[in-house]
């Protein structure tokens, strides 16, 4: 007999202006566990994001964290219990050195209370993470002005952040958008580390299937706000609704 | 058609005092270089009450208003690099100022007692005050600022209470205006230097990254509302205290206390000194305050002298007098003939 | 008797609030410029008239046609000059326009407008009993032109092209650009209609008192309070939010105290901005939804 699913979502909804943005979403993950989190456009995958991290409140619904009910928290708190998510939508601190970016989340209560008081050179700590996740060593990239990082590079300092906070359950949105295939080849690797060597339980948002369904174990689906599919990403592609609502509108369905 | 032109060419002076926190100080030319902008400023400051016999009472007041506007656009600096825009200084000095008269009045106690304390319980209150709204942004908060004060001056008028319209009079003085002087001249600097360097420490940065995106802070884990309190509380204490000091040296607090002019001076030297900086708000302070006293004869047309000011430097030169003159101090500026520009 | 001078007192007190807060709304709505200039240009409206009727001679309707065309004349001026540089930087909008007003402002009491001659002409004299109230013609016109401009302005924005277009300018720039709207232009006209606006309300409103430069103050406090409480944006909104500020002003007026009266617009705005900041008709989510 297994113990309490680490997160646990129960008939989750939310409206927006009279639009269904997720819609009695449920599903469950143990400590370790891979999810992926899959959909057309607009199917509210974003939405659920946020309403677990506490971006957004949901209108009814329940969001469990190790069977303690976190639903409506603030962001920050949802942080404080371990859970660290990205945006889908990078917005560094774009006038602050790259290096700098990673001082925040490490100022973070999480991180000093992990660390006990002590924590030695916040800076130091930050390069040290910009080289775990594939910045050049020894470049003058981490000094660099964020705002001039090319567009992957801003992903990797997304996933920095995340990764700098210590988490128990890591969130990427869209995390390969915008990226090359060799930098997503690149990612697999360090995902795969994060996963099975460090433990975390990790969710992806993605619209790139072929390489998500290398990483994740469990897939759902969300069309129109509702989850019409789980299982493994061999079963899901095999009901019939997801490949209609991928019909047309994704030509990496067929992975 | 080729034509000769000209362009301006502008490069770093040789030391690297200039980068973020790489000091390469290799000689005493070079320390003198870094240090003898801020020691001038300091000493001069520091040996101004000494000159009372030169310079007499009159420019000693001035300079007494000066250094509590400075302190209240420094506190006006230190909100915005949260990314609180305040219209209403005026709040902080005014609660400041009649907190230290209800003090004095209410339980007798002396200026350096009820300056003091006016000056951490105002800053709590203001804190308190603003709480709420700590989540408005832009323009919201600016609103909100804008008509506190006012709000506080209706208030005061309609219930009567701390001496209604007459205000509270014949309150204790301090003890001299060389005592005055230092002490808000040190606390101008204090602040000044202190704010500056705080913003360089991670603390700091956490406070800048606020105003940049508050959406990557919360998802890095940081309250971001008890962090803009914090500000808040740090922002109200030099305009408290700049409240409650004038309340003492006029012996007197009634509504003007709260009054726009107190909201008006120090954003006008901040946008002329330019933000972000503190010693662009002190500069700022340093220019307009003396200036409006030379205008004093031109009445409420000096008013709108600043307002023009006010204007021209929110279009002309965003950055403000501080940074214009410290990229001077730091490069070199030449004219270089064009090889050729074909037109 | 007391409640029927508070019912009437209190629908002609909306339409003052209304007719005030018209013009920064219309602007505000249009381009997203928080016109700080407002209560300036509201006053120099009025005293121009003065000027012109009592300096010149002119005829009033003559001196209140040129002084609604100074004014915005003067309101697209301030766009042209004072706002395009800084267009797009809220604060810096904010700061130049308040400038502005507050220049205008202190000029004349500068040039010594300052003394109880300065007033205008009613429109109409005399006045008529409502249930036993009189109340005079100058404040049932202001009730009328308040009606009139407040639908004109509804039809203007819903269902003329020029005015859809400015709405669709101030929510999506981009988009307006692409279907060939000059964003300058429009927002010029915004600042100029705007500010007509102010002058037409200074022109309806001052009759009933002296003109005074603190006026000019309280113009723009209760344009604030008028658009904060009714939402940042709709026409709708700001008839109501008039009537809620309107009623709750000569309530307290009558049973607290007229002092408590400044007082109420004031709390309004605090109130609102703490407590629903998108106003009490607004639907602003990027608002509520801030965590």
């Amino acid at each position: 007999m297994r113990t309490d699913p680490i997160l646990r979502v129960c008939n989750l909804s939310k409206r927006f202006g009279g639009v269904n943005a997720v819609y009695d979403v449920s599903f469950y993950l143990y400590e370790g566990e891979t999810l992926g989190i899959i959909g057309p456009n607009g199917s509210g995958k974003s939405t659920l994001i946020n309403l677990i991290t506490g971006f957004v409140k949901p209108d009814s619904g329940k969001v469990y964290f190790r069977g303690r009910d976190i639903t409506g928290i603030t962001p920050d708190k949802a942080v404080s219990l371990g859970i660290a998510r990205s945006f889908q939508l990078v917005r560094p601190f774009y006038n602050m050195a790259v290096y700098k970016n990673l001082v925040i989340p490490l100022y973070s209560p999480r991180v000093r209370k992990l660390k006990g008081g002590k924590y030695g050179d916040r800076d130091e700590v930050a390069i040290h993470l910009l080289e775990e996740v594939g910045f050049e060593r020894d470049s003058q990239v981490p000094f660099k002005t964020a705002g001039t990082l090319p567009h992957g590079y801003m992903k990797r300092l997304e996933l920095a952040r995340c990764l700098s906070l210590q988490p128990e359950v890591v969130i990427l949105d869209e995390l390969f958008s915008g990226m090359s295939m060799s930098e997503i080849a690149s990612m697999l690797p360090l995902l795969e580390k994060i996963n099975r060597e460090e433990g975390r339980t990790l969710i992806m948002v993605e619209h790139r299937l072929r390489e998500l369904f290398r990483v994740v174990g469990k897939v759902i689906v969300l069309n129109f706000g509702m989850k019409i599919a789980e299982g493994t990403p061999a079963e899901v592609m095999e009901v019939e609704e997801v490949r209609k609502a991928y019909l047309g509108s994704e030509v990496e369905a067929g992975a | 058609m080729v034509k000769r032109g000209y362009r301006k060419e502008r490069l770093d002076r040789g030391i690297k005092a200039r980068s973020d926190d790489i000091f390469a100080i290799a000689s005493w030319r070079e320390t003198l270089y870094l240090i003898l902008p801020r020691a001038a400023v300091i000493v001069s400051l520091l040996a101004f009450p000494l000159l009372k016999d030169v310079l007499g009472h009159y420019w000693q007041n001035v300079m007494l208003i000066t250094c509590t506007i400075a302190l209240l656009a420094l506190s006006w600096d230190l909100l915005a690099s949260v990314g609180l825009v305040s219209l209403g200084q005026a709040l902080f000095f005014g609660v400041g100022a009649y907190l230290a008269g209800f003090l004095s009045r209410t339980f007798g106690w002396t200026p350096l007692l009820t300056i003091p304390a006016s000056t951490v319980a105002g800053a709590l209150l203001c804190t308190a005050i603003l709480f709420p709204v700590l989540r408005l942004r832009g323009i919201y908060f600016g609103l909100i600022t804008f008509a506190l004060p006012l709000l506080m001056m209706r208030m005061i008028e309609a219930t009567k209470i701390l001496g209604g319209t007459e205000g509270l009079s014949g309150l204790p003085p301090l003890p001299d205006i060389t005592f005055e002087l230092y002490l808000v001249i040190t606390a101008a600097l204090v602040c000044a230097f202190g704010f500056k360097r705080l913003m360089d420490t991670d603390y700091g940065l956490v406070l800048r990254a606020i105003r940049d995106n508050d959406r990557s802070v919360l998802a890095s884990g940081i309250n971001i509302q008890w962090y803009k309190a914090q500000a808040v509380f740090i922002a109200a204490l030099p305009g408290t205290f700049a409240g409650a000091f004038l309340t003492h040296h006029y012996q007197f607090v009634g509504m003007p206390a709260f009054a726009l002019d107190f909201s008006i001076l120090p954003l006008t030297s901040v946008v002329i000194g330019g933000a972000g900086t503190f010693a662009g708000a002190v500069l700022g302070a340093f220019i307009l305050v003396p200036l409006s006293e030379v205008l004093r004869a031109f009445g409420t047309l000096r008013v709108v002298i600043y307002c023009s000011f006010l204007i021209i430097f929110t279009i002309g030169l965003p950055e403000g007098i501080f940074r214009f003159i410290e990229r001077k101090y730091h490069q070199f500026e030449r004219v270089v003939p064009l090889e050729e520009v074909r037109a | 008797m007391e409640l029927v001078n508070v019912l009437v007192f209190g629908l002609v007190n909306s339409a003052v609030l209304a007719l005030t807060a018209m013009g920064f709304s219309l602007t505000f709505g249009l381009s997203g410029v928080a016109n700080f200039a407002h209560g300036g240009l509201y006053l120099l409206a009025g005293y121009t008239s003065w000027i012109l009727a009592n300096r010149l001679n002119l005829p009033f309707a003559v001196s209140a046609v040129l002084a609604v065309i100074l004014a915005a004349l003067l309101g697209a001026l301030i766009y042209r000059l004072v706002l395009m540089p800084v267009r797009g930087i809220v604060l810096s909008e904010v700061i130049a326009t308040f400038a502005v007003g507050v220049a205008i402002l202190e000029l004349f009491r500068w040039m010594g407008f300052v003394t109880y001659e300065f007033n205008l002409r009613p429109f109409v004299k005399g006045s008529v009993e409502i249930a036993g109230v009189a109340v005079d013609y100058q404040r049932i016109l202001i009730i009328g032109i308040g009606l009139v401009l407040a639908a004109g302005l509804w039809y203007f924005t819903r269902r003329t092209r020029i005015g859809l277009a400015l709405r669709g300018m101030a929510q999506d720039e981009y988009t307006a650009l692409s279907v060939g709207i000059e964003s300058d232009w429009a927002a010029a006209l915004s600042l100029a209609l705007g500010a007509g606006l102010a002058a037409v309300a200074a022109l309806s409103i001052l009759p009933l008192g002296i003109i005074s430069i603190n006026i000019g103050y309280d113009v723009l406090l209760i344009a604030l309070a008028v658009t904060v409480l009714g939402g940042l944006e709709s026409t709708t909104g700001l008839v109501a939010g008039a009537f809620i500020l309107g009623y709750a002003m000569t309530f307290t007026s009558t049973y607290l105290g007229p002092q408590w009266m400044e007082a109420v617009y004031m709390a309004a705005i605090v109130l609102v901005l703490a407590v629903k900041p998108s106003g009490l008709f607004g639907k602003s989510k990027e608002l509520e939804e801030r965590v």
